[in-house]
């Protein structure tokens, strides 16, 4: 849907940046300063790039080379900026129904609705609090009719309680809203909830473009994401539920986990990411002890993680297939243990490390497909 | 209570004031908005030359005035001969030596109030597909209001009571240029008036506090709507 390539320089930056991103939530991933905001400028028509090309389905939005460059109005783009942006001096419902296409959208009910906003409608901008702020300018620029939605950092400017309020708002207008959402981010644990697709962004530049599962998982890119981000994502199915002992067990290609229930049926499928500074290594199975989760693996590589630590990449295979996980260690522990590519070992990971933040519900596959 | 001269005085007054409003509040506005969000070359210019009433000599600016608008004058030939329209001596000149004189009064408030509206906001209605007269009159014009009636209110008021190059340039004719402010100068002149002056002086006091708290009370209002919490602390 969004095919976009352009160069852009901005002042010591040089930006290059070069994807396409589908129907469902891409995440443009990266570190402050990496050029996300300006890449999400640039798609919306607020900042010109040097040259290149930018097109929205078969609708060219920018082309340096037919001179085609058309105006923010025009393109059809909605943003949720990181503040918000809504016009002080106007209630809730003025600044929903700003745009024109906002006024004759049949849809006004549904997304009131889906945005819960229906008791802030009389409201002015300045009584609401950040998180309806932030709910009504989504609402806002849904109800412009756009062509793709961009999210800059929508949940950045609030704090732990506001974002877990807001994420489930995001989380269906992603399953149910039915248009392309570039969402921008340099929250691992967001971008795992939400994403389909993901851009890693680094000094102006895409170092990688895959799934979350992927891109995540990928030793040499852990660098980019930080020692205490850096992790791995795993796409498991809930089989069954320990009511008594309030336990659930997930199975994923490769071996199956242990968590705290999720109230989620049987069958469907959760999104787990587990942090890598959550994961032991052991060389044998460890008896008697409180962790639940015992993988057996091999080790695959190893990355120098920042000084004194490594992150170590452990393959886990079974019939259905195979994942890996990553595990920071300390280099002495690298060292006493020998953990070299190759090594048999156990993966152990905490139950309790695995809380309801770390889980999500993937896209659903027919929004997918 | 007033004698005939004396309400001529007074209504020509309120009627150049608002005259002079009206004729320079939307010119004010439109340069406000280009000077607080363009950058052109020359900008340093205009911004001088705008400031020019304000630092010279009002009777100066009188003679400048005269000079061009005058029946002789650059400007003033060219007027006569197309529109047949006279300023010198005429109430329309008092209109036009009020309107020079207060226009940077004016200009100054509303581009300080352009000036703080967020361009961010701007940027928000652009993606929504609002085009530049819509973005302009939905969101820059009613975020700047505040300033708009302050410049509006200081306008109205130098309007008001101009002087020197309202006489420079259109002198004293009673009934047709003499404004409140040359009548209290005339009556000044004149042995045994203080009872008149003291008349004129009144009104002028009252109707200025009258356009200040009239002013105020649509600030008020104005902040009102935009923070509806915190309308009270300004």
């Amino acid at each position: 849907m969004l095919d976009i390539a352009i160069v852009k320089r901005l002042g010591a930056l040089q930006l290059d940046i070069c994807f396409a991103s589908n129907l469902g939530v891409t995440a443009l991933f990266g570190r402050s300063g990496a050029g996300k905001t300006s890449t999400v400028q640039i798609v919306a028509g607020l900042l010109r790039p040097d040259y290149g090309r930018i097109a929205l389905g078969d609708r060219v939005l920018f082309d340096s080379r037919q001179k085609v460059d058309l105006s923010a109005p025009e393109r059809r783009v909605g943003v949720v900026f990181q503040e918000g942006r809504l016009f002080p001096h106007m209630s809730v419902r003025r600044n929903l129904l700003y745009a024109h296409a906002a006024r004759q959208n049949p849809e006004f009910e549904r997304i009131v609705d889906l945005l819960g906003l229906g008791d802030l409608i009389q409201r002015k901008p300045s009584t609401l609090s950040g998180g309806e702020q932030q709910r009504v300018a989504i609402g806002r620029a849904l109800l412009s009719a756009p062509d793709i939605l961009l999210m800059d950092e929508p949940l950045a400017s609030l704090d732990a309680a506001r974002k877990a309020e807001i994420l489930p708002y995001v989380e269906r207008l992603r399953d149910e809203a039915g248009l392309p959402i570039l969402y921008v981010s340099h929250q691992i644990e967001e971008v795992a909830r939400l994403a389909d697709t993901v851009v890693l962004l680094s000094d102006g530049k895409v170092l990688a473009t895959g799934t979350v599962d992927e891109v995540f998982s990928r030793p040499d890119l852990m660098p980019m994401t930080g020692r205490f981000q850096a992790g791995s994502v795993l796409t498991a199915a809930v089989t069954c539920h320990d009511a008594d002992r309030k336990m659930s067990r997930l199975v994923f290609p490769g071996g199956a986990l242990i968590v705290p229930s999720i109230p989620l049926p049987e069958g469907r499928q959760v999104r787990v990411r587990i942090r890598a500074r959550d994961v032991s290594l052991a060389l044998d199975r460890p008896k008697d002890i409180s962790i639940r989760n015992i993988l057996a693996g091999t080790v695959e590589s190893l990355t120098d993680t920042e000084d004194p630590f490594r992150t170590v990449i452990v393959k886990v295979s079974d019939e259905a297939g195979e994942n890996r996980i990553a595990a920071t260690v300390t280099a002495s522990a690298v060292a006493d243990l020998d953990l070299i590519p190759g090594k048999s070992v156990f993966a152990l990971i905490k139950s309790v490390a695995m809380d309801r933040r770390s889980m999500a519900l993937p896209p659903r596959d027919d929004i997918v497909a | 209570m007033l004698s005939d001269a004396e309400t001529d005085a007074l209504l020509l007054s309120l009627s150049v004031a608002f005259w002079s409003l009206v004729v320079t509040l939307p010119l004010a506005v439109a340069l406000a908005w280009v000077l607080a969000r363009r950058e052109f070359p020359g900008k340093m210019l205009v911004n001088s030359f705008l400031t020019l009433p304000l630092v010279l000599p009002p009777v100066v600016t009188g003679f400048v005035l005269l000079i061009l608008l005058g029946k002789q004058g650059w400007i003033g030939v060219w007027l006569d001969r197309w529109f047949g329209i006279e300023i010198a001596f005429r109430w329309t000149g008092a209109v036009v030596a009020a309107s020079v004189m207060a226009f940077p009064l004016i200009v100054r408030p509303i581009r300080l109030s352009f000036e703080a509206v967020d361009p961010r906001l701007e940027q928000a209605a652009a993606t929504l597909g609002a085009r530049h007269w819509r973005r302009f009159l939905t969101v820059s014009l009613p975020l700047a209001q505040p300033g708009i009636i302050a410049g509006a209110v200081l306008g109205f008021a130098k309007a008001l009571g101009e002087f020197g190059a309202t006489i420079t340039l259109v002198s004293n004719i009673p009934g047709e240029t003499q404004t409140l402010s040359l009548a209290v100068y005339s009556l000044l002149q004149v042995p045994g008036q203080e009872n008149a002056v003291l008349r004129l002086t009144v009104i002028a006091i009252g109707i200025s506090v009258l356009a200040v708290v009239i002013a105020e009370i649509l600030a008020q209002r104005t902040r009102r709507r935009i923070r509806p919490d915190q309308a009270n602390d300004a």
